[in-house]
């Protein structure tokens, strides 16, 4: 049976189009995918992503710990500030990519995959030797994406919070619409800006109603999974179970930027990845541009010119902004290089698609 | 769901419009369209092709997913509807408009009418899609 957000029922009666996504009853759309990523692109959009889990790792070891479970370097964010990481696993692969937040000296928050929830937990609490305490308070929270262009200025209007200056991956803790303690922060998984609101669970249809009502005036919309898919495709960010899983390297998958080998602690995997380094590039996640009207799908095979198979699809859409073909796909050296032309195949015909630098939409 | 009487169906979600000439029109239901979503490209290579029940004879292409398009009668492709066709009109968003009107997909020439009979009607199709 698959679970509900709180908004579950606000979503049917907003007539949205609802899917299983991760073992939750989520809306793809409201209106249209089109509609919904071009207001997001030019305006803003509201989304719910309640689905994702959040854990809480407390105590004087804190940082400790969460430095030998993931692959950034924890130590140099300061409280209010955010960082995106991976938990890799022994064999080189990722159990998960997330967010940690650092809400005091040594209390993090960790935002994860809402499919890897249990998967996470188990892992991490396995690896706790140290003098901190990990909480699972997926269920506490609620959490709302309000992205696009001029979704900060909308909420610093609404909040007592001087938002103006917040800046990427940073954020603010403070009361709106009169509760207490709500993290504001500029993140989100769109490329066009905005911020992500952690809220309590209870609260969390209030504040949707509210920030709808507010934003009638300036064209707020609700967004859903369809276009968040497609908007993180235009950047070129991955997807956990798509792009990344158990079995992929942080390496090949183009995360050496959080892949911190350098960081005096030990993770696992960390002497793999050192190797894979040092060997330089046998495959990488490449953004993918296709000449043909056909759409790249996660799972298609990919060709050189010369016919040797090369890698696979592993996600693909149409681009609403480019209106083209766009995907990302695992490619082996030297096929990898930008400008390199492949083929990809639909099984029926083979796609002329060319290897091209993310992200593939320009935003400001 | 709508689901014209005079219409046949197939669980691959195609319906079929018998005329009398030993033709039929195809294209797919409105149940098919709502599951896709938006339509962004429709692909039919097979046009003249002769091609048996149950092949595929094209594909559409949505935002989200990939769908093939299944033959549901033997037969040969006459004709792809210009008004989808991206070397003519290249409006595939009528599929979800008017999925039994201007967005039909193909005209087909039926090769083995005996076929007809395990077609679906509306109340069948009705009844598999809940």
């Amino acid at each position: 049976m698959t679970k509900k957000t709180p908004l579950y029922q606000t979503h049917v009666d907003l007539q949205a189009k609802m899917v299983d996504f991760a073992g939750y009853d989520m809306p793809v759309q409201y209106t249209s995918i089109k509609e919904e990523h071009a207001a997001v692109r030019n305006n803003m959009g509201l989304f719910d992503v309640s689905h994702m889990g959040e854990f809480r790792v407390e105590g004087p070891e804190a940082l400790r710990f969460l430095q030998s479970v993931t692959t950034n370097d924890l130590s140099t964010i300061v409280i209010g500030q955010a960082q995106y990481s991976c938990i890799p696993n022994d064999a080189g692969g990722i159990v998960d990519d997330l967010i940690i937040y650092r809400l005091a000296e040594a209390a993090y928050l960790l935002v994860v995959n809402a499919s890897n929830i249990e998967k996470d937990y188990n892992w991490i609490a396995a690896r706790n030797q140290y003098d901190a305490t990990l909480t699972n308070v997926s269920d506490q929270y609620g959490l709302l994406a309000l992205q696009g262009p001029n979704a900060l200025a909308f909420i610093d209007g609404l909040s007592d919070l001087d938002l103006s200056g917040l800046a990427y991956y940073h954020f603010r803790v403070g009361d709106l619409f009169g509760l207490s303690d709500i993290i504001i922060s500029a993140t989100g998984y769109t490329g066009s800006g905005g911020v992500e609101l952690y809220i309590p669970s209870d609260s969390l249809v209030g504040v949707w109603n509210h920030l709808l009502e507010e934003g009638k005036a300036h064209g707020l919309s609700p967004v859903g999974l369809g276009a968040r898919d497609t908007l993180r495709l235009e950047m070129g960010y991955c997807l956990y179970g798509n792009d990344i899983d158990d079995t992929t390297s942080p390496i090949d998958a183009g995360l050496s930027w959080i892949t911190k080998l350098s960081k005096t602690e030990n993770f696992p995997s960390k002497d793999l990845f050192i190797t894979q380094k040092e060997a330089g590039v046998k495959r990488r996640l490449c953004a993918i541009q296709v000449e043909d009207r056909r759409v790249p799908r996660h799972g298609y095979q990919i060709f050189s010119e010369d016919s040797q198979l090369i890698g696979q699809v592993t996600s693909g859409t149409l681009s609403p902004t480019l209106e083209v073909p766009i995907g990302l796909g695992y490619i082996d050296a030297p096929y990898h290089k930008k400008g390199t032309a492949v083929l990809i195949d639909t099984g029926r015909k083979k796609l002329k698609a060319q290897v091209v630098k993310a992200p593939f939409v320009k935003v400001n | 769901m709508n689901l014209p009487e005079d219409l046949k169906y197939t669980k691959e979600h195609e319906w079929i419009k018998l005329h009398d000439d030993n033709t039929a029109t195809v294209g797919i239901t409105d149940f098919a369209q709502s599951e896709l979503g938006e339509l962004v490209y429709v692909e039919i290579d097979t046009i003249g092709e002769s091609i048996a029940i149950d092949e595929v004879f094209g594909t559409v292409e949505a935002v989200k997913t990939t769908s093939d398009l299944f033959m549901p009668l033997s037969g040969k492709i006459l004709e792809f509807n210009p008004k989808l066709d991206e070397n003519e009109e290249d409006n595939p968003g009528l599929i979800n408009e008017d999925p039994y009107g201007d967005g039909w997909i193909v005209k087909i020439e039926i090769s083995d009418a005996s076929q007809v009979e395990a077609l679906l009607s509306a109340a069948d199709y009705g009844a598999l899609i809940g």
